[in-house]
């Protein structure tokens, strides 16, 4: 049997279906072996992906057969596909280092459980990413947030569970949002297809209803994704759920939330609605400006690691923001190359994070101070993947932001004031990766000194892993910049 | 070897060398072996490119695409040669010293020291070589990085503080300032080719010309124009043989090798000498001159003033490129040179002398010119090079930089000159006299005589070759020549 015309479905039965069969092997070692394979083959899977579209196609797939806008039609182009990359990656790379930490922090009797409840998240999250229904867009997005509930609940301190229940609240009003819209969408053009969805709203596009819709399903997605000011669940989730989750759902699931904002924004609504880009130059921009600096500003003040790295985040999500709210092509190349290029250096991040985790019980800066004495290896790759946060030139960072910068100084005197706010966060980015290092090299060991030692080589061995890609994709970004080009070609198409 | 092989080889050895020196750490004997190696195979690789760069030819090697239309490229010209030939030089005397330093001083993570040094240089022959602005700046920062866990070795809470300064000031004004004009000769050139003549003549003008110049001149913080200076004595707590080879050669040279590359193949000494909103930079240098003389004029610890020198000497090279004369930029690249050879040995002594007897002030200094007889000899050919007494090289460059300044009728520098040499006897000359004139006033607590042997055949070394460079620098000046002359 040809396998290459499904391989857009094998994404999501792949994880789907050994989800189940993880819940009875029983065992914590089989059960990580499965997920680790299953969540193996859909990077391979999503590799050969790669190429395909590489090669300019876009793919397409219909389930059971039967053709679009009827069917359920799975399509994959440019922009699913470096997403489709990130997620499997992630997800193989956060299991393969995250054993120890696993066994630590879920315990052996719950293995099995998790790791279903792992290969759900990744099933959904893939599943957004392949689908060209906006319908099971939300289906995959509820999979993926309910067993991330669990995932983020999962760890051994007790203060995951408000945390998991804010983000839960937040994660079912930005669903519910999001499915009002939709539902007011197909009121108005009677399909779910997205790409029939642009062509129909063509002609209902000035009605108020159509507005509506897309303000629904723009909040919705933007509660979703931690844009400021609606990120309030993002730091607490990452901060106490174990730490191999935080190394995954920190490089996607954000990042999958905004790629369906980009997708319903400039594939569907962008064409359509009258006076659109005002959203973005309006709202989404300077909501995106003060996203950047309020993340920057509050990581340089907390005291705990994660909760450093959670700030970060927004301010990174705000970059990515930034440059798709320029509404050109090279702001939305930039914002792809930085989907990608975060992902690589956040997930590098929270994996020497897990092999700290390994080592220390708490994650404040205070008790961490001198682990690096005992943690050299660890250290320098948070050093290193540290500079890929900061966007210093040789890493992933500096390609996007260098992007990002050229793409803004196209808008004239806004773009200069962009650039000025890009280079004043960069800059805190310094002080807060300076103060960590600084801290946890040269910082005196806290009241009992520990006998603290390396963290074990897998784990080690992943987080370098991680880190060499940073600097692979900074010297080398001939595969993100094309994907990211050919998503910005297909951008151009659907500008009006 | 191809000349393509050998750029290849300059930019790898050294990496290959911090590899190999962090896997011997067990082995102390090993590891500085590998060190001495590594440093030997990189001379070799640098200096088997001098023929070709001397017949005129500029070996080019791209190693790949950080993004369309954005290489990874090196070239190397006259001025990167002898930047490069010259790093890969010391750095091996600057080793044998090293090995004598840090165990004569029983420092601790001598691994890590002999490592981010090997990747110091990797960064520096990548800065000497580069071919574009963005591969120049990845190697900068790379430099910058680098030499934070060396300025930071001691490790106690003064030590980082000041390495804080120090890494703050260099990465806040590279990604400051220094990016953002970048990103500005980007989107108005639309290259970052290093061409020689300048890529900016007919696309920027006006007083534009002016800031974006002072964009560069603040970013490069390496080069320590004030305000921008105050990293360099702030990394004067790392362990000496690091203020020597990179606090006096490789790191403050490169910030002057950028802006001097800056100046010839991004604006180009005729534009920008016809743009009057560029004037200011030679007299904001000719000040940094005079103010850091004065300032080391005042210092009592020996380490800091031999730093404020620096700033000052580094000035030289700032102005003597803005005098934006041949014969001026030729002076400029020489005092790379003559400089290097004085300060490196004037670090050497007093490595050599806080080794021996523990000693960091200048108080402290009488008669120890009996005790250590070869350091203060080498001292002392420091001093007179720094202040420009024949027959040391400090001579040959002061005679290309007011040659230029009178060739350009430029007073300001010319007096600036005069004026800076006086300052400069004022601060050397009496600790000249002192450690041979006059007699210690205390016995030392502990007698001793010269530091170990490998730190005194370093300082010997390098005090021959300031002397030698008076005698035999015509290779040097063809070659820089070469760079007016493409120039023009």
């Amino acid at each position: 049997m040809n396998l290459e015309p499904h391989l857009p479905a094998l994404q999501v039965v792949v994880p789907l279906l050994t989800a189940p069969l993880v819940v009875l092997l029983r065992d914590a070692r089989l059960a990580w072996w499965a997920a680790l394979a299953a969540s193996a083959m859909n990077f391979a899977v999503a590799v050969a992906i790669t190429g395909q579209v590489l090669d300019g196609a876009v793919v397409r797939y219909d389930m059971g057969g039967w053709a679009a806008p009827l069917g359920i039609e799975l399509r994959v182009d440019a922009l699913s596909t470096i997403l489709l990359l990130v997620v499997s990656g992630a997800s193989t790379l956060a299991l393969l280092g995250g054993r120890a930490s696993l066994l630590e922090q879920v315990g052996e009797a719950r293995q099995p459980l998790f790791m279903a409840a792992w290969l759900l998240a990744l099933a959904g999250l893939v599943g957004i990413l392949v689908s060209g229904d906006a319908f099971n867009i939300f289906v995959f997005m509820e999979i993926s947030s309910l067993a991330t509930y669990i995932l983020v609940a999962g760890g051994p301190d007790r203060r995951a569970l408000p945390a998991t229940f804010k983000y839960l609240v937040a994660g079912t009003v930005g669903a519910t949002f999001y499915l009002i819209g939709v539902g007011m969408v197909f009121m108005m053009t009677g399909t779910l297809n997205i790409a029939d969805m642009e062509l129909r709203l063509a002609t209902v596009g000035d009605t108020n209803i159509v507005y509506v819709a897309a303000g629904f399903i723009t909040i919705g997605l933007a509660l979703k994704a931690a844009i400021f000011p609606l990120h309030a669940w993002m730091p607490n989730a990452y901060t106490w759920a174990p730490h191999v989750v935080t190394a995954f759902i920190a490089a996607c699931a954000t990042k999958v939330a905004l790629y369906v904002l980009l997708r319903m924004d400039f594939f569907v609504f962008q064409k359509n609605l009258v006076d659109h880009e005002l959203q973005f130059a309006f709202v989404l921009m300077p909501l995106a400006a003060m996203g950047i600096l309020f993340g920057s500003i509050a990581a340089v003040f907390e005291p705990n690691l994660k909760r450093i790295l959670a700030f970060s985040s927004l301010a990174q999500i705000g970059y990515i923001l930034l440059g798709a709210s320029l509404v050109t092509v090279a702001g939305f190349n930039a914002s792809v190359l930085h989907l990608f290029n975060h992902a690589l250096a956040k997930g590098a991040l929270f994996l020497a994070v897990v092999c700290l985790g390994l080592r220390y019980r708490h994650l404040d800066l205070a008790d961490l101070q001198g682990a690096g004495r005992h943690m050299p290896w660890t250290l320098t790759a948070f050093a290193l993947a540290g500079l890929s946060l900061i966007g210093v030139p040789g890493t992933a960072g500096f390609v996007s932001k260098w992007a990002l910068i050229i793409a803004a100084l196209e808008r004239g005197a806004l773009g200069v004031a962009l650039v000025v706010l890009i280079v004043v966060s960069s800059l805190l980015a310094v002080v807060y990766v300076a103060r960590i290092v600084e801290r946890l090299w040269f910082g005196e060991p806290p009241g009992e000194n520990p006998a603290v030692s390396e963290a074990p080589w897998p784990t080690l061995a992943v987080t370098w892993l991680a880190v060499g890609a940073n600097f692979w994709f900074g010297l080398n970004a001939s595969l993100p910049g094309e994907l990211a080009q050919r998503a910005g070609e297909a951008f151009l198409r659907h500008l009006p | 070897m191809s000349p393509q092989s050998l750029i290849a080889a300059a930019l790898a050895v050294p990496l290959a060398g911090a590899v190999l020196i962090a896997l011997a750490g067990r082995w102390p004997n090993l590891r500085e072996g590998v060190t001495l190696v590594t440093a030997g195979s990189l001379m070799f690789c640098v200096w088997s490119l001098l023929p070709e760069v001397f017949a005129g030819g500029r070996p080019a090697l791209v190693v790949g695409e950080m993004m369309p239309g954005f290489a990874i490229a090196f070239t190397v010209e006259p001025l990167g040669m002898l930047f490069a030939a010259l790093a890969s030089l010391l750095w091996i005397v600057n080793s044998v010293y090293s090995i004598g330093y840090m165990r004569g001083n029983r420092e601790s993570r001598q691994t890590r020291f002999y490592a981010c040094f090997a990747i110091a240089l990797a960064a520096t022959m990548g800065v000497a070589f580069a071919g574009n602005l963005l591969t120049l700046f990845l190697c900068y920062e790379v430099l910058t990085v680098s030499t934070y866990p060396l300025v930071a070795h001691k490790g106690d809470a003064a030590t980082v503080r000041s390495a804080r300064v120090y890494l703050g000031i260099l990465i806040g004004a590279s990604i400051g300032l220094f990016l953002p004009a970048i990103l500005w000769t980007y989107t108005v050139a639309g290259t970052l080719d290093f061409v020689p003549g300048g890529i900016l003549e007919g696309h920027i003008a006006g007083p534009a010309v002016g800031f974006l110049l002072a964009l560069f001149v603040f970013g490069i913080a390496k080069s320590a124009v004030m305000p921008v200076h105050r990293w360099l004595p702030a990394a004067m707590v790392a362990p000496t043989p690091v203020s020597a080879l990179l606090h006096a050669v490789a790191v403050v040279k490169a910030g002057v090798f950028t802006l001097t590359k800056v100046v010839l193949y991004v604006f180009g000494i005729d534009f920008l000498d016809a743009q009057p909103s560029a004037e200011w930079l030679a007299p904001l240098a000719a000040f940094t001159i005079l103010a850091a003389s004065a300032v080391a004029l005042a210092q009592t610890n020996l380490k800091r003033m031999l730093a404020y020198s620096t700033i000052s000497q580094l000035s030289y090279i700032v102005m003597a490129a803005a005098v934006l004369k041949p014969l001026s930029e030729v002076g400029a690249s020489i005092h790379m040179v003559s400089h290097a050879f004085g300060k490196i040995t004037l670090f050497f002594a007093a490595g050599a002398i806080y080794v021996a007897s523990k000693k960091t002030e200048l108080h402290q200094l009488h008669g120890i010119g009996r005790r250590m007889p070869w350091t203060m000899a080498a001292f002392t050919i420091g001093a007179l090079s720094m202040i420009g007494v024949p027959p040391t090289a400090g001579f040959v460059s002061k005679w290309y930089i007011l040659g230029g300044s009178l060739q350009a009728g430029n007073l300001v520098a010319v007096f600036t000159i005069i004026g800076s040499t006086v300052l400069n006897a004022a601060y050397f000359l009496p600790i000249v006299y002192r450690a041979w004139w006059r007699t210690e006033e205390s016995p030392p607590a502990r007698e001793h005589g010269e530091a170990p042997w490998p730190m005194v055949v370093a300082l010997t070394g390098t005090a021959l070759l300031t002397l030698a460079f008076f005698l035999y620098n015509q290779p040097v000046i063809d070659l820089e020549s070469q760079l007016v002359g493409r120039v023009k």
